[in-house]
């Protein structure tokens, strides 16, 4: 039996030459297809006596594991090119942009008042609303303004007929909340309230954040303590403190302006106090047993100062160049 | 109220500096807006009085003066044209600052001046002057002109609040500052006149009820034209109020000084007797300012025989007005009671600081000392003889006393006030006050119309006590959970669902243009407002298209090319005898779908864009059904109903609006209404089957009008066994298909959720689909 040796650098030399998949597959066929030349060599075993053919089987077997192993390796070498190959191919410029909708968001007075809600909400308060167009009764008689107080000049109104206006502010809401429920209570009502004002400091329409806690140990000193809690929490700053000034509203007693320390200075930000004991007489709340506070809350001017806005129109002119930059 | 500070510091001059004064009345509830000093900060100048003026030798419009400053004798060139001998000004010496200069020795053309004659404008105290600033023949040689005119004082500016008009004069406001301070009050001396005329002129009350207390007096042989002492007129300029006449002077002063409106009228010019009346209805009277008013009979007047003479506690009438000539004159010092006076003068257009007053409460204990004191102004700067006081008096308003328990004050507060401290300060305020077992027994003051229960009482001690001084304490309560409903979704929801699909969020006035409403939205009874603050604002909208067009016109306007916007808000409707509201969301797209870009094939927004919007905001579960809205394209517009209600619209704008607002390209908008979008399911688990469902595709053709809905409708309602979902995923019109035809391919899956479907079972289902659509819907198979 002739030796078979030289067929495996034979081989290899073919197999390196293949380019591609095809032509592979013909050198593999010169050794290893039906009529290759290790396939011959095997057919000649049997013309071998049967001393000699275990020992010159093995020799070939020998060869073919060589030959296999040089064929897969080229195999997958040329796989692995091929793929290269494509994948170059495929490449992209991943700094193209995005084949995407625009983006959305929300107006600044939403996020103002998303997080006046969750900061409230995480105190157990809940959300209450109530109508725009409000009666003359709940706007106020049943906040302790009668008809020709002179608070009503205060108020700007506009009217609707003569029984109803615009509401001017969001305390209504507390009357419809407590005439429903029974204490204890803790509500905030968010909403849009209307005065007969337009300049550049005042908008006919804008929002109010009311807030409203009724329980039987409420003092003056807790409205201070969550008002600071909230501006300091809303602000994520610690070192704001709250100022109480004396006020009059007709609806709270003892009623105080409520400053917030800023830059230096004050800043009014809304209006408060504990609520008044007619306004509890409306709504059936022994005033004896239970006491409240309320405060109203500016959410344009809350939302100025939050995000450094320096013109209260820019919330309604509604330039999208101004929106966008609210956008997460 | 506005006044000058040195004017309040005669009544009480507390150890404070004008701007601890400032704070100090802030933070009591009187809050100072505004604190200004009279004049401008400026030194080293006093009264000079001329004694030599000489022309100077090379200007013709100079003169060398030599001017007595007190210790001396200066020389000084002036070149105003008032200069002149015997005359007092200002004079600013050497080393004199002035507002924006200084004074130094200098030499003008040649000869040597040491110091400045001023005029108003050099110091500061006026804008213009014609010349140097005359001063009255008695003024003191030397003396600081700072000191002669008063002019270190400060003007304050309170802004009031309506509880409290005690403090609508010097007095109420000296008194308040005792209350915080504990300063003595020093009263101006108030001595009854001596009666030294006969005259008197009767007196009636027929409104008792409106007008408890009214006194009046003649005061004849009066020189109405004398002149108004300058202490009085500058302390009723820095009040705001300018000087007339000596005797309108007098009474406006008292009414600044102690808060008590009174009015003069010209004896000469009344009848026979005074009367306080309500006006007969339609009655007329020419008033003070030249207006003349038509009267209700709710009105009240002062009248004699021949009518309305004045409009009792507002204004005085043009008739019986005190003039130049005017020798004597009944003068009149009422108490009208805030609930008459309440509006009034508002109905009437009018507001005078009389009716302000009023209309809040005046003191009824000050009617007479005012009475008083307005005569003896009146017989120090007018002169004339007093006569006896007319007056008619019946039931003034009571003072009851009211219960204040110590333990409440502190409870309410939540901080311990010391029982002396309150003690204290209800006696520094006035309030005849005792003590039982923690009970306070309180009685407020006649000038006080604001203290009448409990809380009047804790206020006041907390505001005297310095709510600076209050802790801010957080509360401690129950910890209660929330209710939290999961199948009710809210508001954010709506507004992230937009968001996220690329909609920016406006905010728009909730009134709106009238022609918006009754053209665009077709309502023909928009809510309108009595008092618009613009003509296009004017009523309540029904919808919120409106806004979101307007928001769009102003963005296009700046440049942008495309716009998604939303809106979450009220619209308004009429309901019978009341109005109703409820939450709407809408939406508008307009431009391309998408931003300008490279990827894809650009094109405009259209209908299916946004019912995908629409799809995902009503879970799904939306049907549409082509109907006409005045806003949108008769063809592309359908009323969105929700579980068979209709909430809302989806359309395209219709082109006579798109022409109207000027849009180039596609608008597509929606509205809805939010509460049925809330309403979910929680989920509930249902089996998910193991076997995989099977997927045949069918396509059908039918007329072409046949909207595909009710395919889908019929197929979901038919429950065809097996059958799970129908899908349409093409729609063929042209070659191959009849022209008033379509084709439309559905996919349907099928499913058995207990065993493998045998394809026969398939077969079976889609046999019956079949047939269901050729039988409803004339449908055939497609080839």
């Amino acid at each position: 039996m002739a030796n078979l040796d030289h067929l495996i650098a034979a081989s290899q030399a073919d197999f390196s030459a293949c380019e591609d998949m095809p032509a592979l597959e013909n050198a593999k066929a010169k050794y290893l297809g039906k009529t290759g030349l290790l396939t011959e060599a095997l057919k000649g075993l049997g013309k071998l006596s049967a001393e000699e053919r275990p020992a010159a089987g093995a020799a070939i077997n020998v060869v073919k594991q060589a030959i296999e192993a040089a064929l897969n390796a080229r195999r997958e070498a040329i796989l692995n090119a091929v793929q290269a190959k494509q994948l170059a191919q495929e490449s992209i410029d991943v700094t193209l942009p995005a084949r995407a909708q625009s983006q959305g968001g929300l107006h600044p007075v939403t996020l103002t008042l998303q997080r006046i809600e969750t900061l409230f909400h995480s105190i157990g308060f809940e959300v209450a609303t109530g109508p725009e167009i409000e009666t003359d009764f709940y706007n106020f008689t049943a906040l302790n303004i009668p008809e020709n107080h002179p608070a009503r000049a205060m108020h700007d109104t506009f009217y609707v007929d003569d029984a109803n206006v615009l509401r001017t502010h969001t305390s209504p809401v507390q009357i419809h909340y407590m005439e429903n429920k029974e204490p204890p209570l803790k509500i905030i009502a968010p909403g849009r309230v209307y005065r007969v004002d337009s300049d550049a400091t005042h908008s006919p329409m804008f929002h109010q954040v009311e807030g409203l806690w009724v329980d039987e140990n409420v003092s003056f000193a807790n409205l201070k303590g969550v008002v600071q809690d909230f501006l300091q929490k809303f602000f994520e700053r610690d070192d704001l403190t709250v100022r109480f000034r004396p006020s009059f509203f007709p609806f709270t007693e003892p009623s105080a302006e409520m400053d917030m320390s800023w830059n230096g200075g004050w800043l009014e930000i809304g209006g408060c106090g504990m609520v008044h004991p007619e306004v509890f007489k409306h709504v059936n709340i022994d005033s004896e047993k239970y006491r409240g506070f309320a405060f109203g809350l500016g959410v344009e001017r809350l939302a100025m100062l939050r995000y450094g806005v320096n013109d209260l129109r820019h919330f309604f002119n509604n330039d999208l160049r101004f929106l966008q930059q609210f956008n997460k | 109220m506005q006044f000058s500070e040195d004017w309040l510091r005669t009544f009480v001059n507390p150890n404070l500096s004008s701007e601890e004064l400032s704070h100090a009345l802030t933070m009591a509830g009187l809050e100072v807006e505004e604190m200004t000093p009279v004049a401008k900060p400026f030194t080293k100048v006093v009264i000079g009085e001329i004694i030599e003026a000489a022309k100077h030798p090379d200007a013709d419009r100079l003169q060398v003066c030599k001017v007595n400053v007190g210790k001396e004798t200066l020389q000084i060139v002036c070149g105003a044209s008032n200069a002149r001998v015997g005359l007092k000004a200002p004079c600013a010496l050497v080393e004199a600052e002035l507002p924006g200069f200084a004074i130094k020795e200098a030499k003008v053309r040649g000869v040597e001046s040491f110091g400045m004659m001023c005029s108003a404008k050099e110091l500061g105290l006026a804008g213009e002057a014609s010349g140097l600033l005359e001063l009255p023949a008695d003024a003191t040689v030397g003396q600081d002109i700072r000191e002669y005119l008063s002019l270190n004082d400060n003007l304050f500016t309170l802004k009031l609040t309506p509880n409290r008009a005690d403090c609508l004069s010097i007095l109420g406001i000296a008194r308040d500052v005792v209350a915080i301070t504990g300063a003595p009050l020093t009263l101006p001396k108030i001595t009854p006149a001596k009666i030294e005329s006969q005259r008197t002129q009767a007196v009636l009350v027929n409104a008792p009820q409106a007008c408890p207390a009214y006194y009046g007096r003649v005061i004849e042989g009066v020189n109405a034209q004398a002149q108004t002492p300058d202490w009085m007129v500058r302390n009723l300029e820095r009040s705001g109020v300018r000087s007339i006449s000596a005797i309108v002077d007098i009474t406006n002063y008292v009414l600044l000084e102690l808060g008590q409106p009174m009015h003069a009228f010209d004896l000469a010019r009344l009848g026979d007797y005074i009367e306080v009346r309500f006006a007969k209805a339609g009655e007329t009277l020419k008033l003070l300012n030249d207006t003349e008013v038509k009267l209700a009979n709710d009105d009240l007047v002062i009248a004699d025989n021949s009518g309305a003479i004045a409009l009792a506690g507002i204004m005085g009438g043009e008739p019986t007005s005190v003039t130049e000539t005017t020798s004597a004159i009944f003068l009149e010092s009422a108490f009208f009671t805030p609930d008459i006076m309440a509006g009034k003068a508002r109905r009437l257009g009018l507001s005078t600081d009389s009716s302000y007053r009023f209309e809040r409460g005046v003191d009824f204990g000050n009617t007479l000392n005012a009475m008083e004191r307005a005569t003896a102004l009146i017989l120090e700067i007018c002169g004339g003889k007093a006569g006896a006081i007319a007056q008619a008096i019946t039931e003034l308003p009571a003072r009851n006393t009211v219960s204040l328990r110590y333990a409440r004050l502190c409870s309410v507060l939540g901080m311990q006030i010391p029982q002396a401290t309150v003690t204290k300060l209800l006696t520094q305020l006035g309030f005849a006050n005792s003590e039982h077992a923690g009970v306070y027994t309180v009685q407020a003051p006649s000038y006080r119309f604001d203290i009448a229960r409990e809380e009047d009482l804790i206020e006041e001690i907390a505001r005297l006590y310095g709510y600076d001084h209050l802790t801010a304490i957080v509360p401690h309560a129950e910890l209660r959970m929330l209710d939290t409903p999961e199948a009710l979704l809210n508001k954010a929801w709506v507004a992230d669902v937009l968001q996220a699909q690329g909609y920016q969020e406006v905010v728009t006035y909730s009134f709106v243009d009238e022609h918006w409403e009754r053209e665009l939205m077709g309502n023909a009874n928009p809510i309108k407002l009595k008092n618009p603050i613009a003509s296009n604002l004017s009523v309540m909208r029904s919808g919120l298209w409106g806004g979101l067009l307007d928001a769009l016109t102003y963005n296009l306007n700046r440049k942008q090319e495309r716009a998604m916007l939303f809106e979450i808000g009220a619209s308004y409707f009429a309901d019978k005898q009341s109005y109703g509201e409820q939450t709407q969301v809408s939406g508008l797209a307009y431009g391309e779908f998408q931003p300008e870009q490279w990827g894809d094939k650009a094109r405009d927004v259209d209908f299916f864009d946004v019912k995908a919007i629409v799809d995902s905001l009503t879970h799904n579960q939306a049907e549409y059904r082509a109907e006409v809205h005045p806003a949108l394209h008769p063809g592309q517009s359908a009323q969105v109903y929700l579980h068979g209600k209709p909430i809302g619209w989806l359309g395209k704008l219709h082109p006579k609006w798109q022409q109207h607002y000027s849009l180039p390209k596609n608008t597509v908008l929606f509205e809805l209404a939010v509460a049925p979008l809330m309403q979910t399911k929680v989920a509930q688990y249902q089996e998910v089957s193991k076997f995989l469902p099977v997927r045949r595709d069918i396509a059908v053709v039918v007329d072409a009008d046949l909207p595909v809905q009710a395919i889908v409708n019929a197929v979901h309602e038919a429950k065809i066994p097996l059958l799970h979902q129908i899908q349409l995923f093409d729609v063929y019109q042209g070659k191959g298909i009849a022209e008033n035809k379509k084709s439309l391919a559905f996919l349907v899956l099928m499913q058995d959720t207990h065993k493998t479907l045998l394809d026969t079972e398939a077969e079976v289902a889609m046999t019956e689909l079949l047939k269901l659509l050729e039988k409803q819907f004339g449908a055939s198979l497609r080839n």
